[in-house]
């Protein structure tokens, strides 16, 4: 949400039945996302990641983004391997058994072509939920003692030339409520106000609200800790639909800028309820990794010369795939799907 | 005695330490697959966590990351990493927590690197990073660590401190601002190490058959106490059995 402005705007498309946010990949991209913005995107590893937005961002050649996630795999190692961050603040890269590190994040980080900063996972949502709450910091008793204290990734210079970076990496000092709740020191860890995040969801109505099934991961604070959000979605629903259960929902509409109908949009990571992770794609893309040629080849063939995620589907085995992987309905996931 | 492998023996040692109403908060691979044994074996009662969210799900198959849609089904929360991570600083909840990780290198006194080798700014390796293993390390009283034995491994000066274990041993921990805890148990495809009680370091606890202490400590690069080894017993046919045909059928960690 921009400003204040953008809340009447809102406000007033609520009253206009025709207005909505729905728009293709391509416009919600191309409207959001700019060389250099500082973007964090939903999901964790190879479950509801984001992955069709990020194949449009790598499409539409963006470059110099400053990325942040907690545990990301799929999206910030394709994000990374077709050149589009050049900074980015980070917890864990990898795809949990398919690859224990993320194969280009490795490669970028050891080539010097990535700056990174590494912090916890739970620094990391602190960092989102400081933002969501509007405030400088927040505390922890996590990470005393550890490098994640002392190594910076940022150097100081770089720091005080950027203003959207703030001016240290985290600070740790006594507890000013001296010993209470036990604690003698804490860290503080700073706020993270993204330009745009974007989080994949089951359903959303068209004006925005969402309604995320299973585990929602960090999405609910890194969507409102954002200045723009971008939802793609299993499925459009009418809004009387998600408003029978509001209980049921995560995220209001006025946080949201633009909503992307997109099934399968998490395609190859998962989507609890709906379908599976690729196990296939996931393997033969670690052999694309490995080589520098090969990634090149994958870029061609599987981001640059087409147009569409659905086109994307299509190369990976199509609707015969789709039903390998698709959730059985009372577990979540493909019961007995193969996977080694 | 049926014939084991030393991951199966690694699983079935670590399952062994996770107790009725333990809370296990576990990281992907074995850590999960001990999980899983010890509350088909030793521990019914014990609860399954991930830091993704989940609480105490029925996992019918193995999960392959702590997101996998398997770590969801018929949990009684599915919840986010906020609460995840709540749940363990908060000491009412957090000093029930035993947490089960793993990482490329460790020292003697049980501080991890899941970073990098070589130099921060321009490592020779880089790995996937802390993700919620320094929260774990920092907050529980119980963790139990998986670790290959060799000399890389186990070093004398960490490359890159990700997760703290007993800091600098003694009361280092409390000084810095840490909880009370720790690390108490390294298990590798060898042995399994404890740390004691006074000065936080690292002993051998327990050899396993056929492996001698020389051995062991051929592959370390600090020495260790190995004045309170004894031989761990193997795995029982009942153990491997709803270790293979239950937990991990399809061979996926195992």
């Amino acid at each position: 949400m921009a400003s204040f402005e953008l809340i009447i705007i809102e406000i007033q498309c609520d009253m206009n039945l025709e207005k909505t946010k729905t728009m293709s990949m391509e416009e919600a991209i191309g409207q959001y996302v700019k060389d250099g913005s500082h973007i964090s995107m939903g999901g964790f590893t190879i479950n509801r990641v984001p992955m069709a937005a990020v194949h449009e961002i790598m499409r539409q050649r963006i470059k110099q983004l400053h990325l942040y996630v907690h545990s990301n795999g799929q999206g910030v190692d394709e994000l990374i391997g077709a050149g589009c961050v050049s900074k980015i603040e980070i917890a864990y890269g990898g795809n949990g058994k398919f690859a224990s590190t993320g194969i280009r994040f490795r490669k970028a980080i050891q080539d010097g072509t990535l700056k990174c900063e590494d912090y916890s996972n739970y620094q990391m949502m602190l960092r989102f939920l400081a933002g969501a709450m509007g405030v400088p910091f927040l505390p922890t008793l996590s990470s005393f003692g550890t490098d994640i204290i002392e190594k910076w990734g940022f150097p100081k210079d770089v720091r005080e030339h950027d203003p959207k970076i703030p001016n240290k990496k985290l600070i740790v000092t006594e507890n000013p409520f001296d010993n209470w709740m036990e604690a003698s020191k804490v860290v503080l860890v700073p706020a993270i106000q993204t330009d745009v995040t974007i989080i994949h969801v089951q359903q959303a109505d068209s004006h925005g609200t969402v309604r995320i099934r299973g585990a929602n991961f960090g999405c609910i604070e890194q969507a409102k800790s954002a200045r723009h959000v971008i939802v793609t979605c299993e499925e459009l629903v009418n809004e009387e639909e998600l408003r029978k259960c509001p209980d049921h929902n995560q995220i209001p509409f006025f946080c949201v800028d633009a909503v992307v109908l997109v099934p399968h949009g998490a395609y190859p990571t998962a989507c609890y309820g709906y379908y599976d992770y690729d196990p296939v794609f996931l393997k033969n893309y670690a052999t694309y990794a490995q080589n520098d040629a090969r990634y090149r080849e994958y870029l061609d063939k599987y981001i640059y010369n087409i147009k569409s995620h659905s086109e994307f589907i299509e190369l990976n085995g199509g609707k015969k795939r789709l039903e390998a992987i698709k959730a059985d309905a009372a577990a979540g996931y493909r019961l007995g799907l193969k996977r080694n | 005695m049926e014939n084991y492998t030393s991951r199966e023996m690694m699983t079935i040692v670590a399952a062994r330490e996770i107790k009725d109403d333990d809370i296990v908060f576990c990281g992907t691979g074995m850590s999960m697959l001990a999980a899983m044994a010890a509350k088909h074996i030793s521990a019914p009662r014990s609860i399954i966590f991930f830091e993704t969210g989940p609480i105490d799900p029925v996992l019918k198959e193995l999960p392959l990351a702590v997101a996998d849609s398997r770590t969801m089904y018929n949990s009684c929360v599915t919840g986010g990493l906020i609460d995840a991570f709540n749940t363990m600083q908060n000491k009412i909840t957090g000093d029930h927590v035993v947490g089960i990780v793993g990482a490329a290198q460790i020292d003697k006194y049980g501080n991890l690197n899941s970073t990098v080798i070589g130099d921060y700014d321009k490592p020779d390796v880089r790995f996937a990073g802390s993700g919620g293993a320094c929260d774990v390390a920092s907050f529980v009283p119980r963790s139990i660590i998986f670790m290959q034995q060799e000399k890389k491994k186990f070093v004398k000066n960490l490359d890159y401190m990700t997760s703290p274990g007993h800091l600098t041993g003694g009361e280092s921990r409390k000084v810095s601002g840490l909880r009370q805890g720790g690390p108490t148990s390294v298990i590798t495809n060898m042995a399994m190490f404890k740390f004691d009680e006074f000065t936080k370091e690292m002993y051998l606890a327990g050899y396993f058959p056929e492996i001698t202490t020389g051995r062991i400590l051929e592959n370390m690069e600090f020495e260790v106490d190995i004045s309170r080894a004894r031989e761990i017993s193997p795995p029982t046919n009942g153990e491997l059995k709803i270790l293979r045909n239950i937990c991990d059928p399809q061979k996926l960690v195992l």
